[in-house]
């Protein structure tokens, strides 16, 4: 038995994928692939982006929820982000209540290019109640963690194939992953009727903080 | 000698029957090639897979909730557990988006400390992953040539860090401590003995007749498939695309290293074992250039708001003393910014996106876990097949549960 083909990575990327053949002329040359795809995206779709957001080199996208799906389509089709990487949301609580965010949930969707090696992140405002598109019509591999979103923070999928809760079980109430659903989500009784002293902090994430000016108060919970 | 077969005993998953005249069959969450506790519903045709579908979530334990109460250096210790047979590379995953978000370097002997960990780690893993594959394909002797170095690797994860499994070794800003004596000539050996195991293992293994037959064209997917379903790491490697983060987007220097990433052209069982066979022996390369370029100097970087001074400065020094105080109560504010930095891990692409709103705890913590993608994969692989193959398709994909279900 020979051993595996051993190739480079250059040699292999022109290879036998149709679609990998056009991208590689186009993005050789180009300094920064992630302004390159900031201004097709732009050209594109004039009113689909919200806002953008840059962080040590990383490029975020915050889109407009009824261009998701296209923008999404145009970005595999076009930017040959082929690889579903990954879904995961964000829950404001704080900053919504207070009014900074108008929308209470992000959705993120962490794309990469197998051709340019660039990783692009979109962004999703969602309120509470409202629904999303699924992506799992673009990549079949949203299907997982899309229902892991809908599960941990209670954000629907329109046209998702299988939604229903994937990490709890189906009979689960609440969606541990909302900064308003307490850690450990039980009550423990503890005996005379009481439920133990963390419970109360718990119901209020990052309250108690230790050392956090807080010193010497009542406030600090003693973590 | 076996017992004799009771049926009444024997039947310990349900079966049902559909209109179609399928017969629904469940597997696991006890079934010991499920590696952990998957369960899968099969839709059979007679012996063929129509249908499955993956139950998951028996072991969530809810990390993600909690890391957002911890520290981020207490967050380490919890990520070690996700994907518990490649420990160091978790622990590597979860530190370089905080250390992005800091924005702070790593000097070159924590780097290099850092890739030999990972690389010994995925040599662990890629052991146990063989042991157990052809353990549950009926070949019961390897497991004991692969846990039998596995056992070597572990010595050394205790000389260096007192636990085996789960060093928590990786920390943000460098390393919990240098290599203990003697490390260095226990992994020099470790180094020339682990080629003739492995040549030993493949001779077993590599041209055996029952395991061709159960591995050759069994649960192909393509590149293309791969794509769209997220799969990532030998999987996708085994289909004909030599595409390795290592090379691709490398971290923790590993642009330095010289080594090749092998592929496969079938996309199937048996070259997913080709696959990872070969990467063992890279491993092997790339530990051995480490260990031989292993640059001196320290270890840590030098950001004494991240790092804790050393144990002797702290006698003599206010600041350091203070400092050390700070680190281990209050820990360290990373400034307000998101991160996401994928890396190798032997599974395929682990990543950890962190949140960091400026407080002293990470606002959110998501796991990009290989295994958890890599398993949407499994229904398209066994469509069509026999049940039978089902468990070669599972041992082939290399999953842990625990990172799948955090």
């Amino acid at each position: 038995m020979s051993p595996p083909n051993r190739r480079s990575l250059k040699t292999k990327l022109v290879s036998p994928h149709k679609f990998m053949e056009t991208e590689i002329l186009q993005t050789d040359g180009v300094e920064n692939a992630e302004r390159m795809e900031l201004t097709r995206v732009r050209e594109r779709f004039p009113d689909a982006l919200n806002d953008t957001y840059e962080f040590r080199g990383d490029l975020w996208l915050y889109i407009r929820r009824d261009n998701l799906l296209e923008v999404c389509q145009f970005l595999r089709d076009e930017l040959h982000y082929l690889y579903m990487c990954d879904v995961l949301g964000l829950d404001w609580l704080a900053k919504w209540e207070e009014g900074e965010k108008a929308k209470r949930f992000e959705v993120v969707y962490n794309l990469y290019s197998p051709v340019t090696f660039q990783r692009l992140l979109l962004k999703v405002e969602v309120d509470e109640g409202e629904s999303l598109p699924s992506v799992t019509g673009i990549w079949e591999g949203a299907n997982f963690p899309e229902r892991e979103v809908y599960d941990l923070y209670g954000i629907p999928f329109d046209n998702h194939p299988n939604l229903k809760r994937i990490l709890t079980p189906e009979d689960w109430v609440g969606h541990p992953l909302r900064k308003d659903y307490p850690l450990g989500g039980e009550e423990i009784p503890f005996a005379q009727d009481s439920f133990g002293p963390a419970i109360q902090d718990m119901t209020h994430p990052h309250a108690g903080e230790s050392f956090d000016g807080r010193t010497g108060t009542e406030e600090v919970s003693g973590r | 000698m076996r017992q004799p077969y009771i049926p009444s005993q024997a039947t310990a998953t349900t079966v049902e029957r559909t209109e179609e005249g399928t017969m629904i069959i469940n597997m696991g969450p006890q079934h010991p090639s499920t590696h952990g506790v998957l369960r899968i519903v099969c839709e059979l045709e007679g012996e063929t897979i129509v249908h499955s579908e993956c139950i998951i979530g028996y072991l969530h334990t809810g990390m993600e909730k909690e890391a957002e109460y911890l520290q981020y250096h207490k967050c380490i210790p919890m990520t070690d557990r996700m994907d518990y047979l490649s420990a160091n590379n978790n622990n590597l995953a979860f530190v370089l988006p905080v250390e992005k978000i800091l924005g702070i370097e790593i000097p070159p002997r924590g780097q290099y400390l850092r890739i030999l960990l990972c690389e010994l780690s995925r040599v662990a893993s890629h052991l146990v992953w063989l042991g157990t594959h052809l353990l549950d394909l009926g070949g019961m002797t390897i497991f004991f040539y692969t846990f039998r170095e596995r056992e070597k690797i572990l010595d050394l994860f205790e000389m260096m860090s007192g636990v085996r499994m789960m060093p928590s070794w990786i920390c943000v800003g460098g390393l919990r401590g240098d290599m203990p004596e003697g490390w260095e000539a226990r992994l020099r050996a470790l180094l020339k003995e682990l080629p003739p195991a492995l040549d030993e293992m493949e001779d077993i293994v590599t041209n055996n007749p029952i395991f061709m037959e159960r591995a050759k064209g069994v649960g192909v997917v393509t590149t293309e498939e791969c794509f769209a379903l997220g799969v990532s790491g030998p999987s996708i490697r085994a289909t004909g695309l030599a595409w390795d983060i290592r090379k691709s987007n490398p971290y923790s220097g590993y642009e330095q290293f010289d080594f090749q990433i092998p592929t496969a052209t079938n996309g199937d069982v048996y070259d997913r074992y080709l696959v990872r066979m070969a990467e063992l022996r890279e491993s092997i390369k790339i530990l051995q250039q480490a260990i031989d370029g292993l640059p001196g100097g320290e270890i840590n970087t030098s950001d004494r708001k991240v790092t804790p001074p050393p144990r002797g400065e702290i006698d003599s020094s206010m600041e350091s003393l203070i400092h050390w105080f700070k680190i281990h109560t209050e820990g360290f504010r990373p400034p307000v910014g998101e991160a996401y930095v994928p890396i190798e891990s032997p599974k395929g692409e682990l990543g950890f996106y962190i949140v960091s709103d400026g407080s002293s705890r990470p606002f959110r913590m998501h796991t990009r876990a290989p295994s958890f993608m890599n398993l949407q994969a499994l229904a398209k692989m066994a469509k069509g097949r026999l049940i039978a193959d089902m468990v070669a398709i599972i041992g082939s994909l290399d999953i842990v549960l625990g990172e799948i279900d955090r």
